[in-house]
């Protein structure tokens, strides 16, 4: 092993507004070594691969390949410098045959002044997919394949860029594993240690078992900075996982002394039996009153379910009871008829209408409630508005600014008004409803979380770290494989460990 | 567990060629001539049945073109412009009525050079102005109509060209010059799909462009050859129509443009891009001309015919559809 790493990082920096993706990362990968990346969600993982790939521009630091300086400008560049990654949603063009796919870009002699050679085509993926011991038929449309077959596809055209750079090359595997089936996992993680014989890996998981089981060292990332570095040899995920999330903060930041005590009586929510494609048999209480979360890891089909109480994905079997009486969810508007309401994770693609004012974003779904007859109240409606921006304390000019220009937390608290201006509100589904805002914003939520439970409004919640699950949730639901593993009381002053859910959810 | 044994298990057929639903469209022909036939027998004589394919030639040209577009998930609307100035174009520079010019072949290629410059145009506006395509080729065709009507100056042109006249009314093998010309178009075009980088790149570009992007391709380019090459299939469209007029009509492309559209989607080319091709659009082709044929043929009123293709064509789109409906969708 040569004493020279394949790559290193030092002191990346990387702002995005109102959020340090980067904090001053160091990373080290060696010649033939899989190293693995380890953080949880928001830690600066994806930033950092970006970065890799040349896909984001560093704002300080420098990134080394083989001991040399380089500035990585586009994917192509970092192709030349022997860095290829295999990207988490896939990248192949999925109406070429595989072949295509392979040496997409870098033709060579498979394309002649624009002409095909189908067969010198055919010919180099061969090579490349001889590389990885695969026999996948080269002249295959990409969209007949599996997804564990496109993914050897991908590593195919991935090694391309060792004939590229000339030199052993770096091949970057984001989240490799998430929907692959656990034989499928068993020959990707024979094809990575076969990749270390000739090429250095960064593997990039979820799922610690795996990471440990794969690599050879593990980074651990954590608010944008490398915390820790360990050698897999005898290491447990329990370590790893301490790492990852740090001690948590002392202070209040769930606001849990504002936790009001749920008096139990009759569920809000009632589930029983709920299936659909990708959950089933969901049983699922929520109280008036109550945060439940639901916690697990990609793929679990916790989101699935989340959007099946609200109309949005079909179900095939099983009962909803809000407040005792049996409903039935075939599509949206009938869960906002009956007092439910969601939060969606992607806020500026399905939670807000970007060029729409404050006011318009605010009234998008109780129409009524800004209405007389069929006739919108101008007077009416600011008067409703402006007692919301006041009662949330959102932080805009006035109530006809386009909502895309308020902050990511003012837009959140926009949304969730939303549910609340009907003053029906019974439930409310929040999907990551603190996803890509920073702490203060994220505390502002959590009060509002807070104020709305104790004014009796149910509450399901699917947090973005397990943190933010215990710390807001009065009880906790894991689901894993589509399935409730288990559930755990989370009251306040007797919070389970992170660890303990961990294993449940792998 | 070895790597081999896993990835080469499951192995399911016509992973090279096509899908059932690439099926739909050529069964769709046989049942539907099949009907017709049976109903009339006057549509299933033979001098009818080469009626149907001379009368299908040169919208089978110019969906040629709109079918690399429409598989590139932009869209064309500057055929029948194109088609115009190209008719003005060709009838001028061959022998006629109005000027000495006799130029023959050189005057037909002109009009296709004339057709390629238009379609440069529509992918220099849609890549550098980053105007939709809808828009600039609509704008594109406007300015052909514009260019034509400059040309038509209050006279119209009669061709006296030997050669151009005969492409409409001389024979070989019991089809007109022109269908042999439109089948050539059809071979030429589905070479430049296959073996072609441009081909192949027009048909990435509807898949997924950013994966293009990401793998350091320029896509640019290749947006512009393929507007290029539609516009060289309208101008050839427009020449084909002169021989048929024997005259140079501004409104040589009318409803052309629409038309293509059409065959193209029925013959399951989709909108969105990156599905269909030639051989596609032309069974489209096929199938649109034989409907309008069979209609007439079975004594439907000509009245009803224009709602009646509408219908087929939201149809067949409905079912071109179906296996990708889901709750909540978004369509524009």
């Amino acid at each position: 092993m040569s004493a020279v790493p394949a790559l290193e990082v030092r002191g990346l920096v990387k702002h995005y507004p109102g959020v340090k993706a980067l904090d001053g990362v160091d990373l080290i990968v060696r010649q033939n070594e899989v190293l693995g990346l380890a953080g949880e969600n928001g830690a600066g993982k994806s930033t950092l691969l970006k970065a890799l790939v040349g896909l984001v521009a560093p704002d300080a630091g420098e990134i080394y390949v083989r001991g040399e300086p380089v500035k990585l400008r586009s994917v192509v560049d970092a192709a030349d410098h022997g860095i290829g990654m295999v990207f988490q949603e896939q990248s192949l063009v999925p109406n070429l045959t595989a072949a295509e796919n392979i040496v997409l870009g870098s033709e060579g002699a498979a394309v002649r002044r624009g002409i095909y050679r189908w067969d010198a085509m055919r010919r180099l993926a061969q090579e490349q997919l001889d590389k990885i011991g695969s026999h996948i038929d080269p002249l295959a449309r990409t969209d007949t394949l599996t997804f564990a077959e496109r993914q050897m596809v991908e590593i195919a055209k991935v090694l391309r860029i060792e004939e590229r750079s000339q030199h052993p090359p770096v091949i970057i595997l984001d989240e490799p594993t998430s929907v692959l089936e656990s034989k499928e996992i068993e020959t990707l993680f024979a094809q990575i240690r076969r990749l270390r014989e000739f090429a250095s890996v960064v593997f990039v998981s979820h799922r610690l078992d795996e990471v440990l089981d794969v690599c050879d060292r593990v980074t651990v990332l954590r608010s944008g900075q490398s915390v820790g570095e360990v050698a897999t040899a005898g290491a447990v995920p329990r370590e790893l996982h301490r790492m990852m999330i740090g001690s948590t903060g002392s202070d209040d930041h769930y606001h849990e002394n504002a936790a009001a005590p749920v008096t139990a009586e009759q569920p809000r929510l009632s589930v029983r039996g709920l299936s659909g494609k990708s959950f089933h048999d969901i049983d699922l209480d929520v109280a008036a009153g109550e945060i439940v979360a639901i916690v697990g890891v990609h793929g679990s089909g916790r989101e699935d379910v989340c959007r099946a109480l609200f109309g949005a994905e079909p179900t095939t079997a099983g009962e909803i009871r809000m407040d005792g009486k049996k409903i039935d969810l075939p599509n949206t508007r009938a869960a906002c008829a009956a007092g439910i309401g969601y939060v969606p994770a992607e806020r500026k693609i399905e939670g807000m209408v970007g060029s729409m004012s404050v006011a318009e974003n605010m009234t998008l779904t109780k129409q009524k409630a800004r209405c007389t007859g069929p006739f919108v109240a101008p007077k009416k409606q600011a008067t409703l508005v402006d007692s919301w921006i006041r009662r949330l304390s959102i932080r805009t000019p006035n109530r006809d600014t386009a909502i895309g220009r308020l902050s990511g937390g003012n837009q959140q608290k926009v949304v969730l008004a939303r549910w609340l201006v009907g003053g029906d509100i019974r439930l409310l589904l929040l999907d990551h409803p603190t996803r890509g805002l920073d702490i203060g914003a994220r505390s502002e939520v959590y009060r509002l979380m807070r104020e709305l439970a104790a004014s009796g409004v149910a509450t399901v919640l699917l947090a973005d770290s397990l943190e933010e699950a215990i710390g807001m949730a009065d009880r906790i639901l894991v689901m894993n494989d589509g399935r409730v593993a288990t559930e755990v009381a989370c009251p306040s002053g007797g919070k389970p460990s992170p660890l303990d859910l961990v294993k449940e959810m792998v | 567990m070895t790597a081999e044994e896993v990835v080469t298990a499951p192995r399911r057929q016509s992973r090279r060629g096509a899908s059932f639903r690439d099926a739909g469209p050529p069964v769709a022909l046989i049942v539907i001539f099949g009907i017709f036939a049976a109903l009339s027998p006057q549509f299933r004589s033979i001098d009818n049945v080469q009626n149907i394919v001379d009368a299908a030639a040169v919208l089978a040209v110019v969906t040629c073109g709109i079918t690399f577009v429409l598989m590139m998930g932009s869209i064309d609307l500057s055929a029948a412009g194109v088609m115009g100035a190209s008719a003005l174009t060709v009838s001028l520079l061959v022998a006629n009525n109005r000027n000495d010019n006799d130029f023959g072949l050189l005057g037909i290629l002109v009009a296709v050079l004339l057709g390629c410059a238009f379609g440069c145009l529509s992918g220099l506006a849609l890549v550098l102005l980053k105007v939709p395509s809808f828009m600039a080729t609509l704008g594109v065709s406007a300015i052909g109509l514009g260019v034509a009507t400059l040309m038509f100056a209050g006279v119209q042109p009669n061709i006296s060209d030997a050669m151009l006249e005969s492409w409409a009314i001389e024979r070989f093998l019991g089809f007109a010059y022109l269908t042999w010309i439109a089948a050539a178009c059809i071979l030429v075009g589905w070479l430049i799909q296959r073996y072609t980088r441009l081909g192949r790149y027009a048909y990435a570009i509807g898949g997924a462009e950013e994966v293009l992007t990401l793998s350091g391709v320029r896509v640019k380019p290749y947006k512009i050859a393929v507007f290029t090459l539609a516009g060289a299939f309208y101008g050839l469209g427009g020449v084909m129509v002169t021989s048929q007029l024997g005259a140079g009509l501004v409104q040589a492309g009318d409803g052309y443009d629409f038309s293509a559209i059409t065959a193209a989607v029925v013959g399951g080319t989709l909108l969105t891009g990156g599905r269909g091709g030639i051989l596609h659009s032309a069974v489209g082709v096929l199938l649109v001309m034989v409907l309008t044929n069979g209609l007439v043929q079975v004594g439907v009123s000509p009245y009803w015919q224009g709602g009646v293709e509408g219908l087929i064509v939201v149809a067949a789109v409905a079912a071109a559809v179906i296996p990708q409906r889901r709750r909540n969708q978004v369509v524009k």
